[in-house]
This record gives C-alpha cells, structure tokens and sequence, in this order.
C-alpha cells in the first residue's frame, strides 16, 4: 500500500473572474521512500496540490472533491483538530520563500521546540537538545550559535535548512517540498537538493517534490507527475519520463529548454498561453496549443493511456485503437552548428569598453552618520562588447551584476572607471549630452510586472521613449511606427490601446523589448530578461532576442544567472563573483572548460537533465559573503576547493589564456 | 443680488475638479474598473445616495444672494444699493416658513404650545401661568386638544402617500433606463434589479432612496405647520438648524482636503522621489509641524486669526461674509494641521515606486524629473490620495463639531453641527429635559459620518485593500476625548 | 543602536526650535501685542493707555527680537522672543493672565489628568486588542462581520455624544455617579470611573477596527501558513506567532500617545469638572490666555518628541532585526 494516495482530487478558488478549478481531479502515489515530483509551469495547480494535501489552502480556496489517504486514513474525513495531529507530525511541508515562511521574530530554536512540543514528548533542555541534533543534521554552520538566531540573521539557504528542520522535527513519514530551492542562488541550490536527497534516503521519507525544474526532477525524483491546467498530463518513473516523454505538452518543455545542441537555431516554443482555470473544459486541455491535435481533443477529455509499463499519459494519441496515428511527432529539433560564430574572437572596434569601473556605495555609521566604509558593489570590471554579440555577465545574486548594467547606462554614476560608449567617455559627459546618447543604449528589465508602468496605455509606454528623447519617426507617423514596433515583437496593433495588466508575462516583456527598440538602440542591457517567466515564454522571449540581434546588429549586455540561457545566446561570457570578474571568454572555453574553480563549481551546479554528460556536483561550502566585507585575498577562497596558502592573502592577478580568454585564479599564473 | 462667498467659490471649484476627474477616470479603463468596483459595494451605494442627499443640500444652501430691500416708505435704505446685509441661500428660501416662523424659546417637536410657561393676562384681566399657543406651529388649529392628533396622522400619511409616489415614479424611470440599457424587457430589469443580479448596486440605491423618501415625505408635509424637531432655546426652527448644519459639515470636510492636497502631493512626491537634501526639509517641515499636538495648534492659529479678523471689520460688508472668512481660515487651518499624514504615505509609496523598473526606464531614456514624477508617480499614488480624501471627510466633520465646542471652531453665527451641541449641551440638565436639538444633530450627524465611513470603506476596498484600517484617527478627534 | 538612539535625540533640537518659531510666528508676528490687547479690552473702549498697561503687565511691552535700547546681551533677552519664547526650552513658562504660575498648575494638574488618561489608555489597549484578536479568530465569519459593522457605527458618533448622553444617562437618570467634581486619593474613583469608561468606549471603534486589519494582514503572511503546516492550534497561531508581530506595527500608534497622556483629554474633563491640564487648556482657550495656550503647545510638542523616541526604544524591545542590528 501506498503511503500517500491521492484519488481525484479536486481544488477550487473563489476569484472575481469566478470559480477557479485549481486542481481538478488529480491522483496519483507516493510509496514510502519514494520522491515523486510534481512538475509543472506556474499556475498549473501544482502548489495548490500541495496545500489542499495539508488542508492549508487560503481562505478563498477549498476542496471540493476527492479522497486522500495517508497511511490508509482519509485526510478530508478528518476532524480539523486530527488533522492537526496530522501535519506535522505524519507529513510535513517546506515552503518555496524562506525569506518569509520563517517567524521573523522568534529564534531558530524557539521554532523547531514549538514543534518538538506539538508532537513528541520532549521539553525544556531535552527538546532542545533535539533541536541541536535537527540543526547539525541539516547542515546549519555553527549549529550552537545558530539555535538562538533569528531569521534576519541568516542566508537564505541557512533559512531553507532551518525550515527543514523544522519540518523534520516531527519526524514525519511524509515531506512536501513546494519549490525549495527556486528562491535560491545556484550554487546554495545545489547544497539543499543534496541535503534534501541524503535525508530523503536516510529517512527512508516518502517525498512530495514540487518544482517547475526539469533539472531538479532529475537530479532527486524517482517518479514524475506532469500536471497542466490543473490537472495531470502524464506520470512515468523518472528513466522513462527523461528517455522518452510522451504527452505532447512534455515534449515541448523538453524542447523548449535552451540546450548547448540548440545553440544557435530557434527553440521549441509552445503557442498561446496556458488556459484560465476558470473555463469549463470539454476536451484536452492542452488541445489548442498541441501540434498534433485534431478534432477529437477538442471534444472529447483523454482518458489515461499507458505508453509502457508504469508510463501513464492522457493524451489521445496513445490510445491503443488509434495507436497507428502514434509516432509521427517525436520531438528531433534540429541542431543547427555555429560553432564558428561563437569561435571567431570578438572584431572589430567595440562598441561598449568598460575598464576599471567601481560602484562603491557608502556605509553610514555612528552618530553623525559618517561614512565608515564602502559595500564596493562593483569592485574594477572591465568588458568589451562589439556590434552584434552578445556578452553575458553571469553570477549569482548580490554578485553585482545588476550594478554594472546601470552603471554602464550611467543610471547609476560610477565611482570610478571608465565607460566608452562608440569611442565616448559616459562617465564625464555633461546631462544633455548624456542625454543624446541614451537613445543608442537601452536595458530591458527582469520583473514583466514592475516594468511597465501600469496608468499608461502599451502604446503610450512605447512612445515615451521617442518623445523624451525628441525622436521622430522618419516617414512614419508615431503610431505607425510603435504599430510597427508592435508587430516587430509579435504583438498586433490593437494591442496599443490596452493596458499592461491584460497582457501575460511573455506579452509584456515583448512589449518591454518594443520601448526599448522605440528609440534605436544599438546596445541593449538585458537584465535577466527571462528569469521571471517559465520554460516555454523564456524559449520565446530568448528567440525573439535572437532574432532581433540577427536583423538589426544589436548588441546584447546580458545579465543572467540561468547557465543555460548563457549558452544558447552568448557569444561571450564574464562570470562575477563579488564585484569582479572572475573568467572571461568566450562561450564554448567557458562552458566548455572552466577554468576557474568558481566558474566549474557553479556550472556542475545547475541540475542537469538526464542524458546530459555526468559531471560531478562540485557543492560549494558556504554562503555568498556580504560585498560590505569580502574575505581577503581571493575573494572565493573561503569556499574554493582548490583553495591554497597564497589565495588567503593576494587578490590574484588577470592571467590571459590565449586569444580570448582571462582568469583571476592563483592556479593560472 | 447674487453673491459668491469664498467657500461658495472653492465649492465650485470642487464640483468643477470632480466633473474634470470623472472625464478623466471614464477614459481609462483601470480606474472606470476600480469605480465599478465601488459601484458593486451595496453599502457604499446605499450611503452614496444618503451622501448625494447630504451633499445637495449643501449645494442649494451653497447658492446665496442678498435679498433687494423693499423701499420703506419715507426712509431711504442705507444698504449699498438697496440690498439687504443680510444673506440668504437658495435653501433659505425653501425653507422660508421655518426660517422664518420662530416662536419664543422651547416647543417640543410637533408641540401646539410653548415649552415654558409664561405668565399672561386672561380675558377677565386676572393672570395665569399657562403653556401659550405657538405663533407658528399648529397655529392653524383652532382646537389643538382635539384637532392636533388627527391633523398629524392625516398630514402624515399624505407625505408618506406623496413619498410612495415619489419613489415608484423614480424607481419606474430607474428601471425603464436600466431595461433599455440592457434591451430587456421591463419586468426583466426590475427583476434584475430587484434580485441584485445587476453588477451595479442599483437595488441598494433604490431602496435607500425608497427610505429616504419615506423618511422625507412626511416632514415634508409636517414642516408646513409644525416645528417637526421642535424649536430652540431662541425659537428658532431645530429642523432648519440641522439642515443649516449640513453645508458646514460638508464645507468643513471637502475644502479643507482641497486647500491640503496640492502641498500633501507635491511635497510627499517631491521627498520621496528626490531624496536628498529636499527629502530633508520636508521631513523636517511636516515632524515640527506633526510634533504639535493637533487641537492646540489649531487653538493656538484659530485665535490668532479671530484677532485678525476682529481687527479688521471693515474687510466684510457682511456678518455673513465675516462669518465665511472665518469657515474658510478654520478649514485652511485643519489642512495645514493635516497635510502631513497624507505627505507622509505619499512619501513612503514614492520610494517604493522610485525602486520600480518602469521608473528605471524612464530614467533610461533620459526623461526629467518633473516628467517622471508627473507622468509615472502621480497617476501611481493617486489611489492613495483618493482613499485619505475620502476617509479623511468623516474625521473632519466630527472635528468640527469637537472645535466649535471647544470654541475653536466656526463662528457662533454659523450654524454647524457644532454650535448646535454648544448651544444644547446644558438643555439635558434642564427640568425637564430638552432633548430634541441634541437628538436631531445627533441623528444627523450620526448619519452624515456614518455614511461617509461607508463610502469611504467602499472605496478604500476597490482601490487598495492594503489599506484598509490605515486610517490614522485624525488628531483633533483623538487628543480632544 | 545607542548611536541612533542619540541620532534621534540631536534630531529632537531642530524640531523643538521649530516648533518655538512656528508658535513665536503665531503669537507674536501674525498679530501685534497691540492688536491683541485692543481684542481682549474689547475693540470698542480702549484707550493707548490701556492697551500700554495691558502690555506691561504681561511683559509684551518690549520689541520683538532685537532690542535697540537695551545693553549689552540685554538687547538680545530683553526682548519678547528671548522672554517668552526663548524661556521655554528651561521650562520657565511665566504667568498666566490671571496672575498665577503657569509651571505651578501644570505640575499641579498633571495628577488628575493622567489618573484618567493612563487607565483609559491601558484599559483601552486591553480591550480593544482583546475585540480585535476576537474578530480577526472569526474572520469571515457572521461575528466578524456584525463586528466590523459596529465598529464602523461606534466610530461615527462623535465623542461630544459620548460623553454627553453618557454623562445624562448614568449619572442624570439612573444615578450611579456623581455628574461631576473631583476629589484626591481613593475617593476619586467615584469621579473618575465614568469618564474613563465614557473615554474608553469612545475610542473602541477606530482602534479595534485598526488592530483587526493588522491581524488580518499578519494572518495572510507565510510564517502563519508554516505554523499552521506544524500542527498548531489556530488559538497557539494566534497568540504565539500573530500577535508578537502584530505588535510592531500596534506599538507605532500607541507608544507615541504615552507620553501625551500628561496632557490630559480636552472634552473629558471639562465636562466632568476634573481639574487636569486639559481643562486648564480649555479655559485657557475661553479665556483666550495665550500665556499658557503657548506653554501647552510647547510641553504637547516635547511629550510628542519623547513619544518618538519611546516608540524607537519600543521596536529594540518587540522586534529583534532592530534589536540587534
């Protein structure tokens, strides 16, 4: 018998535009021992699963069906106050915000007895006691000291082991992971899915797995339930499902996730967007995004077929009476060589040169506010960049990444170094003159919804920039050409009038992409333009960038922390660690061969999916340091693996390796 | 003669700024969203129509003139060009029979005879303590005694029969326009309607408007021949005094916002999206001025400015005039004292903005200052000017009455709310009791700020639910209990 | 931490000089003494002696700020800034019109004043508090709406009918205290119980209406959805984890009004007839003093600063991301 049995679950939210069918008949197996993953883009269902499990869903929400059997017992038959016994005790749940899902002002240790006391028999010093033993086995540096922190006074990845902790104190059969690890860098990624998967295993838990993240199902589940619209598409043991992905809808995220082979051609995008819960579905959910639907998925629901054994999916084509129909739509994209480009060096006069630049920032301290030292955000970065590439600038987050793509568009002035933009020092010129030059460089931004100002018409946003810059349009009248521009990034003209509120996250970053565009810029700062937007719009957006470099010569200063997205549209990368760079180069030396301890550790970081060459996870120890007090010497040696005497005391120097290629690291010398 | 008194002229201005507002919002489509919202609300409807009742009032006492005087004979009038000194609303003369049929002092609501007794000489030249007859309430009954009982009910129901149909005509156009708006059938719409399947509140109007008919028909019919609430202390109408104290309470809560709000916005916008040394001296300039307690600064400007005024008689042709001065000062004054809640938010949500990638992206494109505080800050905030304007409107009228009181507040020859208490604070401790003047500005007050504060929940729902409860009790109300 | 608690402290002085210009502005620049003096003798009679004696008597016969005929520092304090503004920062407040010393009655009426100011302040906060953790238990719920609905009513009666059909009902009809009157030690109970619960009720609406949305709003947040995901009681979520944070932001409107308390309620006791600083207040106003309307607007400004700086203070005690950064 299972340990958890979901049979046909089904949520549903009160909203304004009506009764939302979050999750909508969803079953499916947990055995104990087993990490069984719930994949699936944002607002598939997938954390309401989670929360409908726990019977912990927002007060607009409820469950309106269905049975969930943990250990045999019905949880929807429980009374409120035996469910409470419940949670927390037979099945726990980690959270995807650590930053908020922790008390802020109660300690580590007050948190974890709070459940000690609630479940088990243990008080005062013994609890506490087990609350030390909880804290070291999750891995909390320092677990003494730790126990009587409060959360402020811990690293994100310090506070998603916390809340690991707390949900192993009761020591439950069943652990929810609802995302775990997306709030967090790469690299602490990496350390919490190994710890999640070594306790997994110790425990022998049963684990629930959330995640959006083909990488992640990959690296720790050991079955997969795809859910779509709030409902599950396909489940297969993790081998079958990475080997061979039946349900249209899993084809297309494999598909459409920037690989190194992809590199250069289009991605995979999958048309339209996810529907709304609200609507009454009759046939296939995913039917008017499918390739390969036909009039039945329209109007008939597929019922689940089995592609081999233990591989379910819902999805007309595998039904055996129409298994002929089966096999014409395997997913081959076609891999398209570019080498050469990404090896040829960098020609020709750059565009944008960078040397030397510092952002520092003033510490204020004391009575009088003095300043008592500088958090050196940007601590001496130097790039070039030439018409029609792209250089990447990766690193994880407070690395400063950011800083440098405003402080190269002097929206934030630059302590010291040098900005020349097309042979033109930014960092002198006076306002107006700046001023003129701003039409030629734009930036994109992260968040599609802080991004677009939402009192403005999409055609008003388009035309700001044309009209504070004094741009006129040529032959065109103004609203022709933000028609054009609209059409340009794949959006029609009646979309001018609109406000950003109507559109999706992939609609309003185009339209983002076309207000930069408005003015003609011929650099474009990317900061982490895709990042807020799941697999499929990423593949768009990422294609849409592509395209737009091809045709216009753009060049892209790309800030990302997605490795993947680096290799499918970088020609060159710099790689950040605290305010410097640490390896620059091109592409295919930097993903191909990293040099840098950094770099190799951050690259084996990222989850890859099965298939892909099995290099070890190098898992960093430690946290990303403040940039208000970067360690001495090399900055990384706290954490290096290959860290030696020297790299405590001296900065290391840029070493050059061959044409393209520099690296900070003792080792190079 | 017609004249536009300051707060007459700052009330136009207010009507003007809310038809240029209501063009504005109907072009776009996120704020019409957010009013339909309100428009949703069934107690934010019903309490906007008590408010629509409120407010006009208010407007008729808002339109004044000075009367001509008629040429007595054999005596030239004084009066610049034969007008009166004397004031009078639009409301005044509608209600002319209340204004002006004063008794001697207290009559009970409804009462044929004096409150008090009063010596008088008898026919037969002995003398009596009696009740005497009113000069005007139930003056037209010859036998009160017998007559008054059935002359009351009778003069009830033909209001409460107007006020019917008064409200099925309203509601049947009401309906008829809704069933063509929608191109059903007449029995369809009122169905609708009835049922409060319509998105718009329209059942919540009708019925409060069906209430307030109801309510109104027979003091109308009443109000004729009868002091319905009674006369006060001086004979004056109670009703008259109440309907008199609406325009004050209106003024009081309306302009004052009006006078605060350019500073509030530009200041809170200003320190928040420049920073530096100006975020400094706003900061600055609102602590000091906040770190007043409230009603003593307003003591403290209030009798500076009655010395002024006093000082100065000659700036007023008339009492009335004088007496507006003094409103507007007091209003001026309340905004001053409160501006600085509103700069404070203001402030603090500008920051966040400023933070924001579309505030970014103006300044990427080299945009001013001035341009992305007008263009990208203003339209963001205005939610938030819009909720303390509305939830700011009670606190004030209870303010006002708190001030005139404390007296501080309006001139005692305006007739508020406030005076009105100040005047009958002492009736209670009287044997026996006068209740009805404190009763009546009760009841209407109570009403006035009771559904303000519905309204203003209404809108604070539709607009930003974030907010709600962040209503700082305004400082006069809070310091003065 | 103690660097910005002095911050806070240097911060004060401007304030305080500010506010001494704004009222110095007010009383003495917006209205000559002179024109003050003709107001109180009354417009009509008055004669320049009159006015001259008026002013002497309350040392506004000296120039405003810079005094030519004087010696010496004298021509700076000989002045009616340095003497009636100036003063104050030392607490020297003068006289009152009638003679008597303004730092006298203060001292003397502060005692009655908070006897009613600080239970009505503690039994408020306990009350209020108590109603909204109730309300925000049964959130959604018919009580929490009936609740809201009431405390929306409470909060549109002005207080003037507080306490007046208080003051009628409880002591005019059914007798149970006196109208009126003050007396020391135990004996003011009977005086003070009414009014304090008149204050009390007054003030319920609005603050239970306020608390209940910052429950609410600390009920939405993640940290309670993983008190709930351990297996707590809604009741241990409530008084556990909501209401300790719950308490910075309650604790930013209520420290503030602490050391306010000093001045007493306005309308309170001038209705009962308690002999606190607010109705010293009051009557100053009536009697147009402007002596010690200006102290009060100078003691209300420095209290107010002490309030700010209390509630810093409180944040170290509630919240430990100030406590120990």
């Amino acid at each position: 018998m299972s340990l958890l049995s979901v049979e046909s679950l089904r949520t549903s939210l009160t909203s304004a535009s009506g009764i939302v069918r979050a999750v909508d008949g969803v079953s499916f197996q947990v055995d104990a021992g087993e990490t069984f993953a719930l994949l699936g883009e944002s607002g598939c269902g997938k954390s309401m699963t989670a929360l409908s499990l726990m019977r912990l869903l927002p007060d607009a929400g409820s469950i309106v069906g269905g049975r969930v059997l943990l250990g045999g017992r019905d949880l929807m038959a429980l009374s409120e106050s035996d469910m409470r016994d419940v949670r927390g005790r037979e099945m726990a749940m980690i959270f995807q915000e650590p930053a908020t899902s922790l008390n802020p002002v109660l300690t580590v240790s007050q948190q974890i007895v709070e459940v000690l006391e609630r479940h088990t028999a243990l008080r005062g010093v013994a609890a506490r006691r087990r609350a030390l033993e909880l804290v070291e086995a999750v891995g909390l540096p320092d677990p003494a000291q730790r126990l009587d922190a409060y959360p402020f006074q811990l690293s994100g990845g310090m506070k998603q082991r916390v809340m690991v902790a707390i949900a192993l104190a009761g020591n439950p059969g069943l652990l929810i992971a609802d995302e775990p690890t997306t709030a967090l860098d790469v690299t602490i990624q990496a350390q919490v899915l190994e710890l999640l998967g070594r306790l997994q295993r110790e425990r022998g838990m049963g684990m629930l797995l959330i995640t959006h993240d083909l990488g992640i199902v990959s690296q720790l589940a050991h079955r997969v339930g795809v859910m779509y619209a709030g409902e599950l598409v396909e489940v297969a043991a993790r081998q079958a499902f990475f080997t061979s992905p039946c349900h249209p809808y899993s084809r297309k995220l494999f598909a459409a996730l920037p690989r190194p082979e992809r590199r250069g051609g289009d991605l995979e995008t999958i048309p339209g967007s996810v529907p709304p819960l609200t609507t009454a579905f009759t046939g296939c959910r995913f039917a008017d995004r499918c390739q390969s639907a036909w009039a039945r998925c329209a109007d008939e629901k597929p019922a689940w077929h089995s592609a081999s054994d233990g591989h379910v999916v819902r999805c007309h084509l595998y039904d055996p009476a129409l298994a002929a129909r089966q096999g014409g739509t395997a997913a081959s994209s076609e891999r398209r060589n570019c080498e050469d480009d990404e090896a040829s060096p960098a020609a020709g006069v750059p565009l944008l040169a960078v040397s030397g630049l510092k952002l520092h920032f003033p510490m204020r301290k004391g009575v009088f506010r003095r300043i008592a030292g500088q958090v050196k955000a940007v601590d001496g970065v130097s790039l070039t960049l030439t018409s029609g590439r792209t250089l990447a600038l990766v690193g994880e987050s407070g690395c400063g990444k950011t800083t440098v793509g405003k402080a190269v568009l002097q929206l934030l002035r630059p302590t010291g170094g040098s900005v020349r933009f097309d042979g033109e020092e930014l960092t002198v010129l006076p306002p107006d003159r700046l001023r003129k030059l701003r039409a030629d460089m734009q930036i994109v931004f992260q968040d599609p919804y802080g991004s677009l100002d939402p009192r403005m018409r999409v055609g008003d946003i388009i035309e700001e920039g044309m009209t504070a810059l004094g741009r006129t349009a040529g032959t065109m009248s103004r609203d022709e050409r933000i028609d054009a521009l609209l059409a340009r990034v794949g959006l029609s003209a009646v979309m001018r009038g609109r406000y950003p509120h109507e559109f999706s996250g992939g609609q309003r970053q185009r339209i983002a992409i076309a207000r930069a565009l408005a003015v003609e810029p011929r650099l474009l700062v990317c900061d982490e333009p895709t990042s807020a937007l799941d697999v499929s719009v990423q593949a768009q957006i990422l294609n849409l960038l592509k395209e737009l470099q091809t045709s216009l010569g753009l060049a892209y200063l790309f800030i990302t922390h997605n490795i993947a997205v680096v290799e499918h549209l970088a020609h060159e990368v710099a790689v950040m660690y605290l305010g410097r760079i640490v390896e620059q180069g091109t592409v295919g030396e930097i993903l191909r061969e990293p040099k840098h301890p950094y770099t190799e550790a951050l690259l084996s970081a990222v989850p890859r999916i099965e298939g892909e060459d099995g290099r070890p996870v190098i898992v960093l120890k430690g946290d990303i340091p403040s940039p208000a007090n970067p360690p001495a010497g090399c900055h990384f040696h706290p954490r290096c693996p290959r860290a030696m005497q020297e790299c405590a005391t001296l900065y290391p120097s840029e070493t050059r390796i061959g044409a393209t290629r520099r690296v900070c690291c003792h080792l190079f010398k | 003669m017609s004249i536009i008194l300051w707060t007459d002229a700052l009330v136009f201005v207010l009507i003007a700024c809310a038809l240029a507002a209501a063009r504005y919002v109907s072009r776009r489509e996120y704020l019409l969203s957010s009013w339909r919202r309100v428009g949703e609300s069934r107690a934010g409807m019903a309490a906007l129509t008590v408010l629509s009742a409120f407010i006009l009032v208010g407007l008729l006492d808002s339109l004044h003139y000075r009367p001509r005087l008629e040429a007595v004979a054999g005596k030239s009038t004084n009066a610049a060009n034969g007008y009166s000194t004397e004031v009078r609303s639009a409301l005044d003369m509608l209600l002319m029979p209340l204004k002006s049929g004063t008794e001697k002092t207290y009559s009970a609501p409804l009462a044929t005879h004096l409150y008090a007794r009063e010596t008088v000489e008898l026919p037969d030249g002995t003398q009596a303590r009696v009740f005497p007859r009113l000069k005007h309430g139930g003056a037209h009954l010859k036998a009160p005694a017998e007559d008054w009982l059935r002359d009351v009910v009778a003069k009830t129901l033909l209001g409460l029969a107007l006020a019917v149909l008064a409200g099925l005509t309203f509601t049947g156009i009401a309906v008829q326009a809704a069933a063509r708006h929608w191109n059903v059938p007449w029995r369809t719409a009122r169905g609708r309607i009835w049922r409060g399947e319509t998105r718009f509140a329209w059942n919540a109007v009708l019925v409060t408007t069906a209430a307030l008919l109801l309510i109104a028909g027979p003091v109308v019919a009443l109000a004729g021949s009868y002091h319905v609430f009674g006369t006060d202390k001086v004979g004056q109408d109670v009703l008259y005094l109440t309907l008199k104290s609406i325009r004050t309470g209106l003024v009081i809560g309306t302009i004052t916002t009006l006078a605060m709000l350019p500073f509030a916005v530009a200041l809170g916008i200003a320190a928040g999206y420049l920073g530096g040394w100006v975020d400094d001296v706003i900061q600055y300039l609102y602590t000091t001025l906040n770190s007043i307690p409230g009603v003593l600064l307003i003591a403290a400007a209030v009798l500076m400015m009655q010395v002024v005024i006093d000082t100065h008689p000659d700036w007023f042709a008339t009492a009335a005039q004088r007496a507006d001065a003094r409103l507007l000062a007091l209003c001026l004054i309340l905004g001053v004292t409160s501006w600085t809640g509103l700069c404070r938010l203001l402030r603090a949500e500008t920051l966040k903005l400023r933070e924001l990638e579309y505030v970014q992206a103006a300044q990427a494109f080299g945009a001013s200052a001035a341009r992305i505080m007008g263009r990208h800050i203003l339209p963001n905030v205005m939610h938030i000017v819009l909720i303390s304007v509305v939830m700011d409107f009670s606190g004030l009228v209870l303010a006002e009455a708190v001030l005139s009181y404390i007296g501080i507040g309006v001139d005692p020859s305006t007739i508020s709310f406030g005076t009105m208490i100040n005047t009958a604070r002492l009736e209670l401790a009287r044997e026996p009791v006068v209740w009805w003047s404190l009763v009546a500005a009760f009841v209407f007050m109570f009403i006035l700020v009771l559904a303000a504060n519905l309204f203003s929940d209404a809108v604070r729902d539709a607009f930003d639910p974030r907010l709600a409860g962040r209503q700082v009790v305004p400082a006069t109300q809070g310091q003065a209990t | 931490m103690i660097a910005y608690i002095i911050r806070r402290l240097l911060y004060a002085i401007p304030i305080l000089v500010g506010v001494n210009l704004l009222t110095f502005a007010l009383f003495f620049v917006v209205n000559t003494p002179d024109d003050m003096a003709r107001m109180q003798l009354g417009i009509k009679r008055v004669t320049p002696e009159a006015i001259q004696k008026w002013k002497v008597e309350r040392g506004y016969d000296k120039p405003l700020v810079y005094n030519t005929g004087a010696e010496g520092v004298g021509k700076i304090t000989r002045t009616i800034f340095y003497e009636k503004s100036v003063k104050l920062f030392v607490l020297d407040f003068g006289r009152a019109d009638d003679g008597r010393d303004i730092g006298h009655e203060i001292r003397t009426r502060m005692g009655p004043s908070l006897a009613i100011a600080v239970p009505v302040f503690l039994l408020g906060l306990f009350v209020t508090v108590t109603f909204a953790l109730l309300l925000a238990f049964f959130r959604a719920t018919y009580l929490d709406f009936w609740g809201v609905v009431a405390c929306v009513a409470l909060m549109s009666i002005s207080s003037l009918f507080y306490i007046i059909g208080g003051q009628y009902l409880v002591s005019k009809v059914w007798h149970l205290v006196p109208i009126s009157g003050y007396a020391g030690g135990l004996d003011a109970a009977r005086f003070l119980i009414l009014p304090v619960m008149i204050s009390m009720v007054a003030g319920i609406g609005s603050s239970t209406r306020w608390y209940r949305t910052i429950f609410l709003e600390e009920i939405g947040k993640d940290y309670v959805r993983t008190a709930r995901a351990k297996g707590l009681s809604e009741l241990a979520v409530l008084f556990h984890h909501v209401l300790k944070n719950a308490m910075i932001p309650i604790l930013t409107g209520v420290v503030v009004v602490i050391p306010l308390l000093f001045m007493g309620s306005l309308l309170v006791e001038s209705f009962f007839g308690i002999p606190g600083l607010g109705s010293y207040t009051i009557d100053a106003i009536n009697a147009q003093d402007f002596a010690v309307v200006r102290s009060m607007v100078f003691i209300g400004s420095v209290l107010y600063i002490i309030g700010l700086l209390l509630t810093d203070l409180s944040y170290t005690l509630v919240d430990p991301r100030v406590r120990l950064q």
